[in-house]
């Protein structure tokens, strides 16, 4: 890598101005969490999706990962732990041109809202959910979650966590998402363009962020600091655009297979089946 | 007229809760002065066993909804005649499904007792799913102050199917028409 | 019987009917402009889910059958934020699972309607027997502190009423309103009279009269209850369960939670008289006072008119409004009868709440019975006791 040079310059603007909530900021996040950048193309994404801001809605249960959709300056709501795709569902009903956007983690999602998640995509809700997985509980401390890995030591597992975790993208595809994709926390660009698909989306899209948390997650697993497992994602990664989910499993210390993996059209959506029924009773009533 | 109280029984499959809607809805809706309030049990089985539905009625406002001590007792099986006849009060009136309904000596205390083929004469129709109609048009013609014919056949012409309607008047009028030997 | 098919368009079906008060409370649901029910089956409630699946589409509104109870009450949240009035129909254990999200709702001031079918309990309990057992958990359900309305019909007639005056103290106060109903009030079917459009009112929230960059989503009027704007009105509102300040902030501190949950129960406090319904009936000079509600009440009204043919002086209170507690009107008529029966299908709920209004003024007994409710008989009986 090839040191630039580089003019700092002093500015008491920055280019996120009117996108985050002016108020907000410091956010939470550690050092070395990659939520602060995930926050960052979520917005880069919203904007060249060219989405109309009024149209849009943010939603997000409990947890770390919950807490952005509190930083960014749309319509946000941040719900009860496991609950924000029920809430998504009533949002984006009442709206078709309405895009509500999920934003969560791997807890909150796949834990204690895990039949949301696999309901909401058989229905094939009109909402993109944004999973930011960081293999671990890490606003309550450390505890292992439903997609911690074997061998994972957390507060819960102090032996090494002993159970299968779950494969998202896999399970997401199962359940009837119409997209499906999986990158880490390194593959900013990636990210971007494909939140940027996902929002353009009609119908239940899923993105997998595999994201960094050195403070709870990384400190027992010899990750102590952002970049090792930054660096961790980069020896690991293996780019497979179209594989079958079912060969995406993470397992400890195996590769990391990202890419796209779903990407269907034309699938009618639940608000479209919701307008269609109105129809159908309508259409009944003049015959009678 | 004070509080009447009257019960529809059988089996499930007979119509019995339509019965009871037939009704309360004809006092309710269609007889001046009157107020009727209709209740079914429940039970967490979706088919067979006994089926019953109350329908109470009366000049003021119906205070407790469900039956006590029936004034009248319109039963269609065995099962249901067994089950509800000790609450039918001392010189309350019987109507029973002949064929359906063997009598024994818990029948001693009705005043009256009509007992009519209304299975048989629904079969003449095509179907015995009409025996519930005929009934009703029996306990019509043979209670006074309850229910007028007209009230119910407004009401059977709103709320039976269209393509079912002619043959369940005719039920009715069969059993209105009916005289036990 | 209105779940025949033949069923006009509009939202209010004027008219006479004869029907069931499940079927009841969904036509006043659909007729103070509920658009969109979110639910999950459970007996005794599932005819007005039924009754909503069959009538929504037809006014332009949504139903979903969730995934469960907890989807259900939050997918209704979601709907009214989304700009939909929206309700949910369940019965106890349903209720039990609703009660950490109508905590949010209470929360971030979210106006919707939770019918609640009661059977008896605890757990599975009579599915299809009448019960009476879930007036704490509407009070107490949820953690923290707040303040309920939860109202009690006890005809068909009201169940339709009382539907739309839940949306309308819901969109009034902005919080979750319960409507207690009962199995047999649930299934029981007598007249409804709907009446004209004209005459069924409908409340909907304040909205905000400033621009976006003057709103505090979370700043009370005088009468402690914030304008509300909701997704796609331009305010880019932020609505969190956590601690809040006025923009709706996240502020975990003392102050601000004094500030937030006082103005949250004090909004419901201070306004309890424009909220409380009773029903009083010959109480003027009654010497023993029956106090009940719901599907018991007609009971107890059959044993007051009993009583009184006897000559013995007793009135009943009819409790419209549970919560808030009509503490006041209680502690007058304390001073007032030798005695306040309360008959309940429950083991002394409410009778333990008129104790402590009373303040052991006059002597109170509860009339506890499970799974049925009183006979007009047995209330007159306990009545005859007291004399």
């Amino acid at each position: 890598m090839v040191e630039e040079d580089r003019e700092l310059i002093e500015s008491h603007e920055h280019p996120l101005d009117g996108y985050l909530r002016e108020g907000r900021i410091p956010h939470i996040f550690c050092p070395g969490c990659s939520l602060g950048s995930i926050t960052n193309v979520i917005i880069e994404a919203i904007i060249e999706a060219g989405l109309d801001p009024k149209k849009i809605s943010v939603v997000s249960g409990i947890g770390c990962t919950g807490r952005i959709s509190g930083y960014l300056n749309y319509d946000s709501f941040h719900t009860t732990h496991g609950r924000s795709i029920p809430f998504a569902i009533g949002l984006s009903i009442t709206d078709p041109e309405r895009k509500v956007i999920v934003i969560s983690g791997d807890g909150d999602l796949f834990a204690i809202g895990a039949s949301h998640f696999i309901h909401a995509a058989r229905r094939n809700a009109d909402i993109t959910v944004i999973c930011v997985n960081n293999f671990n509980y890490g606003m309550t401390g450390g505890q292992v979650g439903p997609t911690s890995y074997m061998g994972q030591v957390q507060t819960t597992a102090p032996y090494g966590f002993n159970e299968e975790s779950f494969n998202l993208p896999h399970l997401a595809t199962t359940c009837g998402a119409v997209y499906v994709a999986r990158w880490t926390a390194l593959d900013v660009r990636r990210i971007k363009d494909s939140f940027v698909e996902a929002f353009k989306k009609k119908g239940f899209s899923f993105v997998e962020v595999l994201g960094s948390c050195p403070t709870t997650f990384g400190r027992r697993n010899q990750l102590a600091e952002g970049k090792k497992i930054l660096q961790h994602f980069a020896d690991h990664t293996v780019l497979k655009h179209d594989v079958d989910p079912k060969e995406t499993k993470i397992e400890k210390n195996g590769p990391l297979i990202v890419g796209k993996f779903v990407d269907i059209e034309d699938k009618p959506t639940l608000t479209d089946n919701l307008l269609a029924i109105q129809r159908i009773s309508q259409a009944s009533d003049k015959k009678s | 007229m004070g509080r009447i109280e009257i019960r529809f029984a059988g089996f499930g499959g007979q119509g019995i809760g339509l019965l009871g809607r037939l009704l309360g809805e004809a006092v309710s809706l269609y007889e001046e002065g009157k107020n009727s309030v209709m209740t079914q049990s429940y039970g967490p089985e979706s088919r067979g066993g006994a089926s019953s539905t109350d329908v109470v009625i009366d000049t003021i406002e119906i205070d407790y909804p469900k039956a006590t001590e029936l004034d009248y007792f319109v039963v269609l099986s065995e099962e249901a005649y067994q089950k509800y006849i000790p609450k039918l009060k001392k010189g309350g009136i019987l109507f029973v499904e002949e064929d359906l309904v063997t009598l024994d000596d818990q029948a001693n205390k009705a005043k009256k007792i009509f007992k009519i083929p209304a299975t048989k004469i629904a079969e003449t129709l095509g179907s015995r799913l009409f025996a519930n109609i005929a009934m009703l048009g029996f306990v019509c013609a043979n209670t006074e102050g309850i229910v007028s014919e007209e009230a119910l056949t407004q009401v059977m012409k709103e709320k039976i199917k269209a393509k079912y309607v002619e043959k369940n008047l005719i039920a009715f009028q069969k059993g209105k028409e009916y005289k036990q030997e | 019987m209105m779940s025949d098919g033949n069923l006009d368009l509009p939202e209010i079906l004027t008219g006479e009917h004869f029907t069931t008060g499940n079927h009841a409370t969904a036509e006043g649901a659909l007729a103070v402009g509920c658009k969109f029910f979110g639910g999950y089956p459970i007996t005794p409630s599932s005819e007005i889910a039924e009754h909503m699946a069959l009538r929504l589409p037809r006014v332009n509104g949504h139903f979903v059958q969730f995934e469960d109870e907890l989807a259900s009450i939050i997918g209704i949240l979601g709907a009214r934020w989304g700009g939909y009035k929206s309700m949910t129909a369940t019965s106890g254990p349903g209720y039990s699972l609703m009660v950490e999200n109508i905590g949010l709702g209470m929360m971030t001031e979210t106006p919707c309607v939770i019918i609640n079918v009661q059977r008896g309990g605890p757990s599975t309990g009579l599915p299809t027997l009448v019960g009476q057992q879930d007036i704490m958990q509407t009070k107490w359900g949820a953690h923290g502190d707040f303040e309920p309305i939860v109202l009690c019909p006890s005809s068909v007639q009201e169940c339709f009423e009382l539907a739309v005056q839940a949306f309308n103290y819901a969109e009034q106060y902005r919080l979750p309103v319960t409507v207690l109903m009962d199995e047999i009030l649930g299934h029981m079917s007598e007249k409804l009279i709907i009446p004209d459009r004209s005459k069924i009112k409908r409340v909907n929230t304040k909205k905000p009269n400033v621009p976006p960059e003057e709103y505090l989503p979370y700043k009370p009027d005088k009468d402690l209850v914030p304008p509300m704007a909701i997704a796609g009105d331009g305010y880019n509102i932020m609505v969190t369960g956590l601690t809040h300040d006025e923009r709706g902030y996240p502020v975990l501190n003392v102050e601000t939670q004094e500030k937030l949950v006082r103005r949250i129960n004090d909004k419901i406090r201070k306004n309890k008289d424009k909220i409380i319904i009773l029903e009083e009936y010959m109480l003027d000079d009654a010497e023993i006072a029956i106090l009940s509600f719901g599907s018991v009440a007609r009971a107890a009204k059959g044993a007051v008119n009993r009583a009184r043919e006897k000559g013995i002086k007793a009135g009943l209170l009819r409790l419209v409004t549970i919560w808030p507690f009509p503490d006041e009107r209680i502690e007058a008529l304390a001073n007032q009868v030798k005695t306040i029966l309360v008959p309940e299908i429950n083991y002394g709920q409410i009778t333990r709440e008129v104790e402590r209004t009373t303040h052991g003024k006059t002597n109170v007994k509860g009339l506890f019975k499970m799974g049925a409710i009183h006979n007009p008989q047995e209330i007159l009986s306990e009545i005859e006791k007291c004399t």
